[in-house]
């Protein structure tokens, strides 16, 4: 029975709640404990979100891999390894500013959110750059691919793109990269609202030691989406 | 399950007589057993249930182990059949079978063309299936077969008949309004009658533009879509009994004559006028000049 | 007459009076339901939505059975058939079944039984809530303004051909996923970080089991289904190809993602529904369960193992023949799960002290037809008998039995059973005993039909049959009728009790969980004091109290009084 008792006591001991508490969470550490664990579950949901496509991805290359060795050629290596470094520094500042919000440093936290937050702006401005060249070329996806005349020639690393070699089903490619990337930039511009929104509230001086469960979890969030691209760049430029 | 028409139609029933007086057993276990305890337990003043008995790991391995075996003999019964179904013979009659919206026509080695399958007795056939525009499903009941028809890509099921006679094809995927028309028939014959129909079909080469034109409306499929009797009635597509020289209101309401040009554009490009009141879904079916020129000519038959 | 204070008459006719100790009485008006946090209120949004839902996906049902009474055309055309059966279906699985017991039983009871004043996010809670509502709306706008006829498979190119609004419906589905996924996450943090104190998880109640098995079915299935609906309206809306031949891809993909999710959907359906009916025939025994810990991991190894056989629907779908062998035998795995729990929940009844009370007739009721549906899933994982059988009326009474036979008649079992808890009225038991005779007799009437037309040879999905089948398909509309005026005996049966019904006891059946050692109905917080947390099944901590007709815990008791003494020294009220 003292057991019972004990349970009485763990589930009632709250008087009065610390700000930032739900009512019916019993301590901080649970809700924070909690929104942790929530947040692991989504980005696994997220995860999975993605693994759809890169299921597609794998069926197709594994049944047409000549399109893939043909195709992305006509992605541009340098804009993708840019992207890619552009997105790993957003990581670090994104990382840099969970750690000020625990300490508390509200100018800090402010400069880092407005860095990766930059970064971030970065990385869709040179992907749309890169979009805006394959609509020019007409290399898009499904029915609407029709390769104009200038999309072949010189390819970005030096090698010759031929018309006449160029394998049936390509527009496979062009789908998958624009369903891939295109999902991606939609996570990255999500993000860029929730880091925006962090910044807003950053300002008003919410989150300190004693509360930074939103700074950590978009952080979570903003490291997957990094982590998504990381696997991207490899599969969709560097084809061998 | 109905009447037993291929090598292997035995050994699927046995399977699923099988399964049957399994399940029939473990139902009849459980309802007899829910009844049972249900009056032999019921609630009554004074007694108590017995709360000593909450679990009995050895029971429960046991009942665990059970089925588990039973399983695995089930399991294994439907993959040995499975096999059989699978494992193509080498010596079979290989024909193509071509699927569309909404209607079967099966093609022969030699060229010969039918919207019935006709197989000899005890002759091994392979179908070559190939769809044209969706899914569909080969199935013949009385052989226990049945197979997608997959656009894009060769699929291929293969049985031997053992009973003569007219046996009912259905097709089994979901494949739009005229799904449950799309049906056809496998005619078993002796081999003697077999052959003979062979010979007939393919000898009758010399056909009127007017009966080419008839024959080819059934075997591409037209008649799926379309009637050619005199009540006009329509199914998915337009009746076309005396369609020639009459006015049709397309889509938009413009007016056209139906004229040979209109009836050649109709067929060989028909999205570009859609007569009002249908949806434009009938596809490209691509028809050889002689087969055109006789479809038309058919069509304009199509009078009082 | 006397009348629980539902939302509008609440505010109009008795003067509204705040009263903490009931929920339903906690805050008044229609903003204080719609923008609730509550738990309790919004499952029972949930229940008033989803009731309209199944019965619209009813009213299809019922429709598609009178088109059937002749082998031509009855009411309707083949077209407007097409469509009936589409959403009929849609409806009653993205819609109705697959929320069902976890939003609306689960939701209610699931913080209760934990000891927890709500879940873990409220307000998700409630975003799921509005997400669900969202995606009925739009699958109403596809009724009226597109109509869909692809079947509730979706499958392609089908689907990307039809002039039918798949689009739409694709959005409908996805926002549905996102509902689904939501509760999932929800349940399963409340799960893991919200237990009283003292619950080990081998104190926790097997619906929690249940409800814990499904969380992983829809947080690990949903994604990949919001990727493929995602996909199907790329398709319809830019042609990107993925399963379309024309440009290249693969038609039988698109069918493997679709199955990997709609698969454990099936279990999403039933685990909830196996923790019902255990938490039922356990207190109507008033007997401990038999084999806690079997049907404890029964559901988590369905719930694993029903990933790994998506492909036993595509046997002849032009799969390999190798991987229609290894899910033949997977499949044959799933089953093992589900006898374990068959035979542990007869033998709790055995020796027990059964009341026939409505609640026990719907689990017994639930034995039965659920002893039909799945072992009838055995002849449809033998691969040969599966050729045979695949796509006809087999397979449709196959899924009748578990989906409506079973995991329906669960939830409608569980609000029997919920239903003191949840409004704090009892029902009239005949009422009830009539409208499950009736269920149970129409149902079988509809469906057994199905099973003997199935194996001779009539396809589903068929506006037109062949004539021989007419006598079948007459005698599956009548038992359609039968079953829908059970149905709908059982609705007035709940509506009968709401307003006529006597106060129920907190405790009628006898049950031990921590659910029902509060009020009936409960406090807006569940509870004032946590009860102490027993054996969930140790039928010995409650009596029957004859003065309150309800069941009195001891060690609450107990408790309480230590409480009183002083002993502990704190009396502080909840916050
Ligand atoms: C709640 C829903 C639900 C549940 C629980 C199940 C449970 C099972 N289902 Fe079912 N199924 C569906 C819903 C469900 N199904 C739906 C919706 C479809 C069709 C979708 C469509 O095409 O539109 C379908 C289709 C379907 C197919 C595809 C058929 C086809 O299209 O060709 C198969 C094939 O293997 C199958 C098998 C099984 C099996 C083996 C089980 C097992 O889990 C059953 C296990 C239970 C038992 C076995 C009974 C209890 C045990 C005993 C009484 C002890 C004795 C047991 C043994 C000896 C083993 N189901
Ligand atoms: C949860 C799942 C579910 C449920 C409950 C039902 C219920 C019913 N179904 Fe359905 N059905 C499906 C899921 C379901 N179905 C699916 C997935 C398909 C496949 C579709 C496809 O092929 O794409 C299908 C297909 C299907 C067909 C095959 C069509 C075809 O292939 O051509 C038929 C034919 O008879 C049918 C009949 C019925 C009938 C008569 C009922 C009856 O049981 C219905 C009775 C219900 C009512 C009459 C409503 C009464 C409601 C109330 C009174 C409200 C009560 C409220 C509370 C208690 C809160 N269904
Ligand atoms: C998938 C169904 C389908 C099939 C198969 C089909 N059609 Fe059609 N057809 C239609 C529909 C629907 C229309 C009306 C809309 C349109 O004009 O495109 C139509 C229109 C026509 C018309 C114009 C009718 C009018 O009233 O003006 C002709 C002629 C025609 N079809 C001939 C054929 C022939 C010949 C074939 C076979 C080689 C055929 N169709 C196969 C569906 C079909
Ligand atoms: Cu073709 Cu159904
Ligand atoms: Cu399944």
């Amino acid at each position: 029975m003292s057991q019972a008792i004990d349970s009485i006591h763990g589930d009632q001991g709250q008087l009065s709640h610390e700000p930032h508490v739900a009512h019916h969470f019993e301590s901080a550490e649970q809700q924070y404990d909690s929104a942790k664990l929530g947040m692991w579950v989504f980005l696994v949901t997220e995860i999975l979100f993605f693994s759809g496509l890169f299921c597609v991805y794998a069926v197709y290359r594994s049944l047409h891999p000549e399109v893939f060795l043909y195709a992305h050629q006509w992605l541009d290596k340098g804009l993708g390894a840019l992207n890619t470094v552009v997105l790993i520094i957003s990581s670090f500042t994104m990382a840099w500013a969970v750690r000020n919000a625990q300490l508390g440093q509200k100018k800090a936290l402010m400069i880092n959110l407005t860095l990766t937050l930059v970064c971030a702006g970065t990385f869709m401005g040179i992907k749309a750059k890169e979009y805006s060249q394959k609509f020019e070329h007409g290399t898009t996806w499904g029915a609407s691919f029709h390769p104009h005349d200038n999309a072949f020639g010189e390819t970005h690393d030096g090698g010759e793109l031929k018309k006449e070699d160029m394998p049936p089903n390509t527009q496979l490619f062009f789908s998958i990269y624009f369903a891939l990337t295109g999902l991606h930039g939609l996570h990255v511009l999500i993000g860029m609202g929730l880091i925006l929104w962090l910044l807003v509230r950053a300002a008003k001086g919410t989150f300190g030691p004693e509360y930074f469960t939103p700074v950590d979890i978009v952080g979570l969030y903003w490291h997957l989406v990094d982590l998504i691209w990381i696997f991207l760049f490899p599969l969709l430029y560097l084809i061998h | 399950m109905p009447e037993r028409a291929s090598s292997y139609a035995a050994e699927v029933d046995w399977a699923f007589n099988f399964v049957f007086w399994i399940s029939v057993f473990f139902f009849a276990l459980i309802v007899i057993l829910t009844v049972v305890f249900a009056i032999k337990y019921r609630r009554r003043p004074g007694v108590e249930a017995d709360n000593s008995i909450t679990h009995n790991t050895k029971l429960e391995v046991f009942w665990s182990v059970v089925p588990l075996g039973l399983v695995i003999v089930i399991f294994w019964f439907g993959f040995s059949g499975f096999v059989d179904m699978r494992t193509f013979p080498k010596d079979a009659m290989v024909v193509k079978v071509h699927a569309k919206m909404w209607s079967w026509s099966f093609e022969y080695p030699n060229g010969v063309e039918s919207t019935t399958l006709h197989v000899p007795l005890g002759q091994k056939v392979k179908l070559r299936m190939d769809s044209s525009d969706v899914l569909h499903s080969f199935w013949v009941p009385a052989f226990r077969v049945k197979q997608d028809v997959v656009p894009g890509r060769y699929t291929y099921l293969w049985f031997e008949a053992i009973k003569t006679g007219t046996f009912r094809v259905l097709c089994t995927e979901y494949c739009g309004t005229g799904h449950s028309t799309m049906l056809s028939a496998v005619e078993v014959q002796s081999p003697e009658a077999f052959k003979a129909w062979m010979a007939e079909e393919s000898s009758g080469k010399n056909l009127s533009p007017v009966e080419r034109g008839k024959k080819v409306f059934s075997l591409k499929g037209c008649a799926g879509c379309h009637t050619v009797t005199k009540d006009r009635k329509k199914l998915v597509g337009p009746g076309l009994y005396g369609i020639f020289g009459h006015e049709v209101t397309l889509a938009g309401g413009k007016k056209v004559l139906a004229d040979e040009n209109y009836l050649r554009e109709s067929i060989l490009d028909p999205n570009a006028k859609v007569v009002n009141g249908f949806p434009p879904i009938m596809s490209l079916i691509p028809l050889k000049d002689k087969e055109l020129d006789g479809v038309i000519e058919y069509l304009k038959s199509l009078k009082d | 007459m006397t009348s629980i204070p539902m939302p509008e008459e609440g505010t109009l006719t008795t003067k509204p009076v705040v009263d903490e100790t009931n929920y339903l009485k906690s805050a008044y008006g229609i903003k204080s339901w719609l923008l609730t946090q509550d738990h309790k209120r919004i499952a029972i949004m949930y229940m008033i939505g989803i009731g309209i839902a199944f019965l619209l996906g009813g009213l299809f049902a019922l429709a598609v059975r009178l088109e059937l009474w002749t082998p031509t055309k009855t009411i309707v055309e083949a077209a407007t058939y097409n469509k009936l059966f589409t959403l009929h279906g849609a409806i009653m699985t993205f819609l109705v079944l697959v929320p069902s017991i976890p939003a609306i039983l689960g939701n209610f009871v699931l913080p209760m039984m934990l000891g927890a004043k709500d879940v873990a996010f409220p307000k998700l809670n409630l975003l799921s809530f509005y997400l669900w509502l969202l995606g009925a709306i739009g699958f109403v706008v596809v009724l009226f303004a597109g109509d869909l006829d692809t079947g509730w498979t979706f499958y392609a190119p089908y689907s990307i051909r039809t002039q039918t609004a798949v689009a739409l419906a694709a959005t409908g589905a996805f926002i549905l996923g996102f509902s689904s996924i939501l509760t999932g996450l929800n349940f399963m943090v409340t799960i893991h970080k919200m237990r009283a104190k003292t619950m080990g998880w081998f104190r926790m109640p097997l619906l929690l089991w249940g409800l814990y098995a499904t969380s992983v079915i829809q947080i690990v299935a949903t994604p990949v289904i919001g990727i493929t609906v995602g996909m199907l309206f790329l398709e319809k809306l830019f042609h990107i190809g993925f399963f379309d031949p024309k440009l290249g891809g693969d038609p039988v993909l698109f069918e493997h993602f679709f199955w990997f999710y709609s698969h454990p959907v099936v279990y999403v359906m039933i685990l909830p529904a196996m923790g019902v009916i255990s938490e039922i025939i356990t207190a109507m025994s008033r007997k401990h369960i038999f084999g806690y810990t079997f049907i404890a991991f029964s559901s988590i190894a369905i719930a694993l193992f029903g990933f790994l056989v998506w492909g036993h629907h595509m046997f002849v779908s032009g799969q390999s023949s190798l991987m229609s062998t290894i899910f033949s035998l997977l499949t044959f795995s799933v089953s093992i799960p589900s006898a374990i729990k068959v035979f542990n929940w007869l033998a709790t009844m055995y020796k027990g002290s059964i009341s026939l009370a409505p609640p026990m007739l719907f689990a017994m009721g639930f034995l039965f037809l659920f002893g039909i549906g799945g072992l009838t899933g055995l002849f449809l994982g033998t691969l040969n008998t599966d050729v045979h059988l695949h796509d006809t009326y087999f397979i449709v009474a196959h899924f009748h039995y578990t989906m409506m036979g079973s995991a329906l008649i669960g939830l409608i079992g569980g609000l029997f059973f919920y239903w003191p808890k949840i409004f704090g009225r009892m029902y009239s038991h005949l009422l009830g005993t009539i409208s499950f005779i009736l269920i149970f007799v129409g149902f079988n009437l509809t469906f057994i039909p199905q099973f003997l037309m199935g194996s001779m040879g009539m396809p589903r999905r068929y506006y037109n049959y062949p004539p021989e089948f007419q006598a079948y398909h007459q005698w599956s509309t009548v038992g359609s009728f039968v079953l829908a005026a059970g149905l709908f005996t059982a609705l007035w049966c709940f509506i009968h009790s709401l307003f006529r019904g006597e106060k129920a006891p907190d405790n009628p059946w006898g049950a031990v969980t921590l659910d029902w050692k509060t009020s009936s109905p409960p406090h807006h917080h569940n509870f004032d004091i946590v009860p102490p947390v027993t054996d969930p099944y140790d039928m010995d901590d409650v009596y029957w109290d004859e003065e309150s007709k309800g069941y009195i815990s001891r060690s609450q008791q107990a408790a309480l009084q230590e409480l009183a003494a002083g002993v502990s020294g704190t009396q502080e009220k909840n916050s």
